[in-house]
């Protein structure tokens, strides 16, 4: 006879984890710690997401764009090459390699292309680089694919970087996208536990757009303010979760906006007014114009957050610290988490292990300028 | 005395706790090494037994606990003696958010910092009186809708005012002494007031200050006794009580 599941084994304790680890000295490292950090937290999520990101993993590609694609049906692969080839000079497209992993149920059908704007298609502005031109072109058209052919997600769209996601277990995902075969100097991982929105392969994070990612726990209460926002500026939100504003806000604060990583926090993680009241005449001034220009910028709700575009990883609450989040240094590694064990886990000696304040960003830069 | 240690290397947390429970009526002390983020240790355990962990516990160590003594060597993660009913939490290092959340009896010492919504909801009843004491500092939210008991922060190697932001916010019973000269009204939930302590405050903040440096061989409680504190109490036993009435 079949027994029920025993109410202990039934019962799920949970809160997404993430965690975070970069090397500010720039050097490429496997991704068996990141697979190791998120491991350790397994009970942070149930088993329906989970994925990873990771910077400086194509450096023989690292001029092109890289589209890690989602396809739920053979059709919409090739709709999909179509578009691509007439907006971009494609240098490469291949499967995203892959291991069969026996307890992963139905994985979409998933492929990367390394490819670059057709030159012809782009309008050159005043005041925008090259590399600006370049970039809003290829936002653009990959909001433009992911809403017009149905059934194929591009779920990042970055330079020499990549995420790597699914509905799965964080071990389970590391094993199907041979996470460790990778070398990357910012690695960032999700282990998600889904609570008002869908459970599928797009919807697991980290969510990206360019270079940027996030992986995020807890939940964005003022996500459809956000969302119209940010469709004023040519953001859609395709993906039937949360998370994805947080992205698509970087994306505009400090692309297009260009305030520096510290001012889209304070956007983003606005300081309480009664705390606002008490600050000198010039902050005040600063603050409450902020306050004013981004309220509908503001995130509200519980959420603590890893968020990189390759130049530097950044982690940050909510202002009222309602998920858990720390830090730790060994030399020139950086590590943010959800919990110190996941840190511990692969560093068990650490030069400094702290709990960031809410609504304040703890930045991690690289010491030197990077070589490609 | 019946001492049983049990290694917890790469156990999961199901694993550790059965191990814990498959000794748990014959031991008198338990050490764990190498803890890793392993959760629920010592949860709702009614016995008077002492834990060593060795490590780093998982969130919601010491939840129900009722009874035990538990020594931690290294730092803790979020909520620790949820709900707890009675007995001991030490813990060498730091712990993490909510730490004593809704905790009915017992006692809680922090050598070093804690973070979050240290001593939310804690509560007192008739002979049970829960304490927590923090050695450092406590960020925002320090003894949010705190209902009895007592909360301490003393600030220790800091010279700067060692609670944050919304102290004491819908806090409706219990008392908070916090090491300090002075403490900012804006910074107080509007439910509190800080005063001076009276005589009986001296008192009930020296028993526990000694109970607690007794721990910490290398604290003196008279050193610590020497510096000035303020106590925090809720004014009004129902801040909201004609709030939806009137």
């Amino acid at each position: 006879m079949l027994r029920p599941l025993d109410d202990r084994l039934h019962k799920i304790p949970s809160g997404c984890g993430v965690t975070g680890i970069m090397d500010r000295s720039g050097a490429v490292f496997s991704g068996g710690d990141i697979v190791a950090s998120i491991c350790n937290m397994m009970e942070r999520g149930n088993g329906l997401g989970s994925g990873y990101a990771a910077y400086g993993i194509y450096p023989e590609h690292a001029d092109y764009y890289c589209f890690h694609m989602m396809f739920g049906r053979e059709a919409a692969v090739e709709e999909s090459e179509a578009f691509l080839k007439k907006n971009f000079d494609i240098r490469l497209a291949e499967p995203i390699p892959t291991k069969f992993v026996k307890t992963l149920k139905t994985p979409p059908i998933l492929k990367r292309y390394f490819l670059k704007p057709k030159e012809e298609k782009l309008i050159f502005l005043e005041d925008f680089s090259k590399k600006e031109i370049e970039d809003e072109y290829t936002a653009e058209k990959a909001f433009e694919l992911n809403r017009t052919v149905k059934e194929a997600f591009i779920f990042s769209s970055g330079k020499n970087m990549g995420a790597f996601k699914g509905v799965g277990n964080p071990d389970e995902i590391a094993e199907f996208f041979k996470i460790p075969d990778y070398k990357a100097n910012i690695w960032t991982a999700h282990n998600r536990f889904p609570t008002n929105s869908v459970a599928w392969w797009g919807g697991a994070h980290p969510f990206g757009l360019l270079n940027w990612t996030v992986v995020h726990n807890g939940e964005i209460s003022s996500y459809g303010i956000n969302r119209r926002y940010l469709e004023n500026f040519g953001y859609y939100c395709t993906l039937f979760t949360d998370t994805e504003v947080i992205a698509y806000l970087f994306d505009l604060l400090v692309r297009k906006h260009r305030l520096s990583y510290e001012y889209a926090c304070k956007a983003i993680a606005a300081p309480f007014w009664s705390q606002i009241d008490r600050m000198s005449p010039e902050e005040k001034e600063l603050h409450t114009r902020m306050r004013m220009i981004y309220a509908p910028a503001l995130l509200n709700g519980p959420f603590a957050i890893i968020v990189s575009d390759g130049n530097m990883m950044l982690g940050l609450n909510d202002r009222t610290k309602l998920r858990p989040l720390v830090c730790g240094e060994k030399g020139s590694k950086l590590f943010i988490a959800s919990e110190e064990a996941s840190i511990r886990t692969v560093s068990p000696v650490l030069d400094r292990i702290w709990m960031p304040d809410a609504g304040k960003p703890v930045i991690g830069v690289f010491t030197k300028t990077k070589s490609l | 005395m019946k001492k049983i240690t049990i290694d917890a290397d790469k156990l999961h947390y199901r694993d550790l706790n059965e191990k814990i429970h498959a000794v748990l009526a014959d031991a008198d002390e338990i050490v764990i090494n190498n803890a890793m983020g392993q959760r629920y240790i010592g949860d709702a355990v009614s016995k008077k037994v002492k834990f060593v962990i060795n490590g780093v516990p998982g969130n919601d160590m010491a939840a129900f606990m009722n009874g035990p003594e538990i020594i931690v060597h290294g730092n803790a993660q979020d909520a620790i003696g949820n709900t707890m009913n009675s007995g001991l939490i030490v813990v060498h290092g730091n712990a993490g958010d909510i730490v004593g959340y809704s905790m009915r009896g017992g006692k809680i010492y922090i050598r070093g910092n804690a973070g979050y919504r240290v001593g939310i909801h804690m509560k007192a009843f008739e002979e049970n009186f829960p304490v927590v004491i923090i050695g450092e500092e406590v960020k925002d939210f320090f003894g949010e809708y705190m209902a009895g008991g007592l909360a301490i922060v003393l600030g220790l190697g800091t010279d700067k005012l060692p609670v944050g932001d919304f102290v004491g916010t819908g806090m409706h019973g219990g008392t908070i002494f916090i090491r300090t000269k002075t403490i900012d009204p804006r910074l107080l939930g509007k439910e509190v007031k800080a005063v001076e302590l009276d005589e009986k405050d001296r008192v009930l903040l020296e028993k526990y200050v000694r109970d607690y440096c007794s721990y910490f061989p290398k604290l003196k409680a008279e050193e610590i006794l020497k510096a000035h504190f303020i106590k925090l109490y809720p004014f009004s036993h129902r801040p909201y009580g004609r709030l939806y009435a009137y």
